[in-house]
């Protein structure tokens, strides 16, 4: 006999393996022309821009304030221990390189840029200029799929160290206003507990963050179905997807660098 | 030539081609007709592969793209098609000019600087000048079907597939499309598919035409004797098209 709520979960578990295969099949697809044809130039900067120039703003904003917050509460904090507030440079910069700066821009861009590129993709998928470029000679992949990843590579990258820099500054700037602590001893807090590992540690994060967002927003986006609405409903769960998973990939690639010592 | 045989094309809650089999003839124009939802934008979706038959064959020049698996072979293939989609299927992003020489930059050989009086070309054989610099978000619904057709002759195709052409047009430029489609077949000598629910049309301007009714070509003749058909399929078409059968 069949129950409803087997039938349910019967249900969600093929719709999962569909849409792991489906997502795989798409990776296959980009790794293909990837390096079997050559590159839209043209495209490639026009998603740079769109990813990341475009969210230059706000990733300066939300980086800045974040630096802001954190030599806040951890000045009062030390205050409160030891009546001095210490360290603060070691632990606005270390808590930026390593985990805020590369998690808070990755999220930043995956309901900035990731929105984006799912609703575009999503609407020529619904208006039939997927199965237009098909018919012109090209192919989606190689034409809108390798640009925007290529695109997410490049930007992400360097959007956290934009961030980093940011955060660290606005950490300063508390530091000084706000705590009394001086720029050079800010600067020296950092210089002298921090080394490069720190720095690799968040930055080789965005990497696979950048990947992982481009392909929940591609895939969502070409797995668009039924007009508008499944255009919004398409985006949605690309972005809810997207900022999910960089919470629960961040927890097993800090784990794994902490591992091989990074 | 296009020689389809045994064509069949199932989705999950229904079979929507079943077993169909025709020959399209060089220069030819054949119409596809039946009412909305019966088939026929899967049918011509096939033919260009842009879907994938469950079996039967489609013969393109001597090659069967049914079964064909390579990219680049089924790429090339595609090149001898041009295809106007049924909302016109242009680049939102792209101007009208970028949208009709998409298809010069990677189908032919001509050199970017040519772009602009090729594009020229093309949109004055449609009927539009000066529309160069818009966007398709500015063009009405007919100026979208009239650039997206110069789009697919751009190239010059051997064969052209129209999926619904008419469909969302006023009469004035539902007779210009018409007029159109004849034109590219006169004066470009391209083999012509449509698909239409626009039974006046079809028998207008086609050589053959044909009916998809259930899964089936229930009917495939030239104008004139598919006005006397005795198929049910037919007969309800027509009246329901308000078409007298003389």
């Amino acid at each position: 006999m069949k129950h409803p709520i087997l039938q349910e979960i019967g249900r969600d578990f093929i719709g999962i393996t569909e849409a792991l295969g489906s997502a795989a099949l798409l990776l296959r697809s980009v790794f293909f022309w990837f390096f079997r044809s050559g590159f839209e130039a043209g495209e490639i900067v026009k998603q740079a821009v769109k990813i990341g120039v475009d969210s230059l703003a706000v990733t300066a904003l939300t980086s800045f304030f974040t630096g802001m917050v954190l030599a806040l509460q951890m000045g009062s904090s030390m205050r409160n221990l030891f009546n001095e507030p210490m360290f603060i440079g070691t632990m606005v910069a270390f808590s930026m390189l390593k985990e805020l700066g590369p998690v808070m821009t990755s999220i930043v861009v995956a309901g900035r840029a990731g929105a984006v590129v799912t609703a575009e993709i999503g609407t020529m998928q619904v208006t039939e200029q997927i199965d237009a470029l098909y018919t012109l000679g090209t192919n989606p992949t190689r034409y809108l799929l390798v640009p925007r990843y290529i695109a997410f590579m490049v930007m992400l990258p360097l959007l956290t160290v934009f961030a980093d820099f940011l955060g660290v500054v606005g950490g300063c700037l508390v530091g000084i206003v706000k705590l009394g602590v001086s720029p050079s001893v800010y600067l020296e807090d950092i210089l002298t507990y921090l080394d490069i590992a720190d720095f690799m540690h968040g930055f080789l994060k965005t990497f696979v963050f950048a990947f992982m967002i481009a392909t929940v927003s591609c895939y969502k986006g070409l797995s668009t179905k039924g007009g508008a609405e499944g255009v919004g409903k398409a985006t949605t769960e690309a972005v809810v997807a997207s900022m999910v998973l960089v919470m629960v990939l961040d927890y097993f690639i800090s784990a794994l660098l902490v591992a091989v010592g990074i | 030539m296009i020689e389809i045989k045994n064509l069949v094309k199932s989705f999950p809650d229904r079979c929507v081609l079943d077993d169909i089999s025709a020959d399209i003839k060089e220069g030819e124009l054949f119409s596809v007709i039946g009412p909305s939802g019966i088939g026929k934008s899967t049918f011509i979706k096939c033919l260009i592969r842009l879907l994938r038959p469950d079996s039967g064959r489609i013969i393109v020049d001597g090659q069967d793209i049914a079964s064909m698996t390579n990219e680049f072979a089924l790429a090339k293939v595609r090149r001898s098609f041009g295809y106007l989609f049924q909302e016109g299927a242009l680049f939102d992003s792209l101007t009208v000019l970028e949208n009709v020489a998409f298809g010069l930059k990677y189908l032919t050989d001509i050199p970017g600087s040519e772009y602009p009086r090729v594009v020229k070309e093309k949109l004055a054989l449609v009927g539009l000048k000066d529309v160069e610099h818009l966007k398709p978000a500015e063009l009405s619904v007919g100026m979208k079907k009239r650039v997206s057709l110069a789009r697919s002759v751009a190239a010059e195709p051997k064969y052209m597939l129209y999926d619904e052409p008419t469909t969302g047009l006023d009469p004035v430029t539902t007779g210009m499309v018409k007029d159109l489609i004849l034109d590219m077949r006169e004066k470009l000598k391209i083999t012509s598919i449509v698909v239409t629910h626009d039974l006046n049309l079809a028998l207008e301007i086609s050589s053959r035409v044909a009916m998809l009714y259930a899964g089936e070509f229930v009917e495939v003749s030239e104008p004139s004797r598919f006005r006397q058909s005795e198929h049910k399929g037919v007969k309800e078409f027509m009246e329901i098209s308000h078409l007298s059968r003389k």
